[in-house]
């Protein structure tokens, strides 16, 4: 863990030189982002319901899921169409600008009991690479923690119809769902929800 | 010299003798170290174009100008009419701009002297600005259907700009008879959100399932073929029993009689080109045109829009005006609140650059529309632009509709529509 971390970290370093600039004719990393912001907030911070936010992601995560969306491998409403409208230099430019900017938790209900429930799950299962309760992004982790209910229900689902997983993940999700159960997935909802 | 263009010139050169002296009594005309930018309409691309000018350089001086205190966004007014939303949930006000250093003048534009680079008032005032950007809205062509106009508007709504009219006409439909017959008179092309009228009649017709069974919508379509036509289509079908002689929606094409002559507000039928129509509940939505003050700055061309230039938004008519959202010609890009929350940012970035000496920046442009033809079944359309060879260009593979209907998939469009609206308008007033 520790070690993978050390080489993303200088990978990060080595590609910053890039970051501050706009690529040759490009549109600069603000004015890309600035584009998502009518469905996932200013800067990147979703008011909800649903749509998630995306400020303060890591530059490799937020890379990864939209070649993924380009490329069609991660189901999606939208974003399959709309990742196509960007190059691959474009995609960077954004990444960079999403990672520097504050995530904000969205304001929403969450059940506190279930919650409660939630946290120990969240420690057994996730927390080795969701660190903090899940409001990490370090080790190209999603964060969870304040993150919009009803997206990660969403996310979950298209996992467990298939959606392809990290190897370690797939085996706690499923060591998970065995002892917990469709229960434990919505305490573990409710948990991240809670998060402020 | 053509028509607009003369009236134009008359305007500017007794603008400018009026300015002469109006010069004298503003402190912020002399001196040049605040750079100013006047802002003309406080819709969507005018407030968007306010915030990000002042997130991008709080110095610079914004001025609104817009004659209502609030605004009533056109996108989700639909969802008011089927009674799924109140109209305070599309009510929104000024506060955001306040806050941020922006001056707000409730007042109304009525010239704009692009030579002495000063907008004048209804009330009197006189604003000049170093940038102004005109983001006026959509106007009607009342001249268009014989007996409509804007005082039989109060009875029989257009509700295209939302507000009281949108009340208006959920009353009606709310007082309507189960059985009535609700009659819709959509615009010919280019218009203000393309799919709207359709996803209003989908609205209408949840509602008249809900609560009203026996009642009809008729369509009176003047185009053969509209936005998200095919997703329509299939929606009406899966819903309303679109097709059968049950169907709620019946929609009339241009090719079969959809066009219509005029409308007779005291027997409330409307004349189409072969047959008279007789209803209960009329909503018309004349053609449309850019906003009044477009034609009054000479910014309109001979099909009553206003040609830009697609990296800043600079009018192609006058130097130092923008034009942005539904009144500029920034085609392929449709007339879209999205589309115009994406051309301010464009615009906005174009505009602070300019100010202060730099180039301007390579713009990206969105538009993401999304309309909800049933509880729990959303669609969508989108596309990215780009900026090539003095034009702004459709990126190739980017973009497009929904796809066929899965149930799962329609729920979460819906989910993400309500988040697309909490999150726009929060981008836009917040």
């Amino acid at each position: 863990m520790k070690t993978r971390r050390i080489i993303k970290l200088s990978l990060v370093v080595a590609s910053m030189s890039f970051a501050g600039a706009s690529f040759a004719g490009g549109a600069s990393g603000a004015m890309l982002g600035n584009t998502c912001a009518g469905c996932h907030g200013t800067n990147g911070n979703s008011l909800g319901p649903a749509t998630p936010s995306i400020a303060g992601i890591s530059k490799d995560y937020f890379v990864d899921t939209m070649q993924a969306y380009k490329k069609g491998e991660r189901p999606a409403t939208i974003m399959t169409r709309i990742a196509k409208g960007y190059s691959d230099g474009d995609i960077k430019q954004m990444a960079t600008f999403f990672a520097g900017i504050k995530f904000k938790s969205g304001a929403q209900k969450a059940d506190l009991a279930a919650a409660k429930r939630g946290k120990k799950i969240h420690k057994k299962y996730c927390e080795k690479c969701h660190e903090n309760g899940g409001t990490s992004s370090e080790d190209d982790a999603g964060i969870l923690a304040g993150q919009w209910k009803p997206y990660l229900q969403y996310t979950m689902a298209d996992f467990q119809a298939g959606r392809e997983m990290p190897k370690k993940m797939k085996k706690k999700m499923k060591a998970l769902h065995k002892k917990k159960g469709d229960k434990g997935l919505n305490d573990l909802f409710e948990f991240y929800a809670s998060r402020k | 010299m053509n028509k607009i263009n003369r009236r134009s010139f008359i305007k500017t050169t007794t603008a400018v003798a009026a300015t002469s002296t109006m010069a004298t009594f503003s402190p912020f005309a002399i001196g040049g170290a605040t750079k100013k930018v006047v802002i003309v309409g406080g819709g969507i691309g005018g407030v968007t174009a306010a915030k990000y000018i002042k997130m991008l350089d709080s110095k610079v001086d914004v001025t609104v100008i817009e004659p209502n205190k609030n605004y009533y966004t056109c996108f989700m007014s639909n969802e008011v009419l089927s009674g799924h939303r109140s109209i305070d949930s599309i009510r929104f006000g000024y506060d955001g701009l306040k806050k941020r250093g922006v001056n707000i003048v409730h007042d109304a534009v009525n010239a704009i002297d692009a030579k002495g680079q000063v907008v004048k008032t209804a009330g009197g005032k006189s604003f000049a600005y170093d940038r102004c950007i005109v983001s006026p809205g959509i106007d009607f062509k009342w001249d268009t259907i014989g007996g409509y106009d804007a005082n039989v508007a109060e009875s029989i709504p257009h509700a295209y700009k939302a507000g009281p009219q949108t009340v208006t006409l959920r009353k009606q439909l709310e007082s309507m008879k189960d059985g009535g017959v609700f009659l819709m008179c959509p615009p010919p092309n280019p218009f203000r959100c393309p799919p709207g009228p359709y996803e209003r009649a989908s609205q209408i017709a949840s509602y008249f399932k809900a609560k009203k069974p026996k009642s009809k919508i008729l369509i009176l379509d003047p185009k053969d073929k509209f936005s998200k036509f095919g997703l329509f289509m299939d929606g009406w079908k899966r819903h309303y029993g679109y097709g059968t002689d049950n169907s709620i929606i019946k929609w009339v094409k241009g090719a079969e009689g959809g066009k219509i002559e005029s409308v007779d507000p005291k027997t409330k039928t409307v004349q189409g080109e072969m047959d008279p129509f007789k209803a209960d509940v009329i909503n018309i939505i004349p053609a449309q045109k850019a906003g009044k003050i477009a034609f009054v700055a000479g910014l309109t061309n001979d099909k009553g829009w206003c040609p830009i230039e697609g990296k800043t938004f600079e009018s192609k008519k006058h130097k130092n005006i923008h034009v942005i959202g539904d009144s500029a010609v920034a085609s392929p890009m449709p007339k879209s609140g999205y589309a115009a929350n994406s051309q301010a940012k464009v615009c906005a970035a174009a505009v602070v650059a300019l100010l202060n000496g730099g180039k301007t920046p390579h713009p990206s442009y969105v538009n993401t529309c999304y309309s909800v033809i049933a509880p729990g079944d959303g669609i969508s359309v989108a596309m990215v632009y780009d900026y090539k060879d003095g034009k702004i260009v459709k990126v190739k593979g980017s973009g497009g509709l929904t796809g066929k209907y899965d149930k799962k998939t329609r729920a979460r469009e819906e989910q993400y529509a309500h988040s697309w609206f909490n999150n726009i308008t929060n981008d836009i007033f917040g």
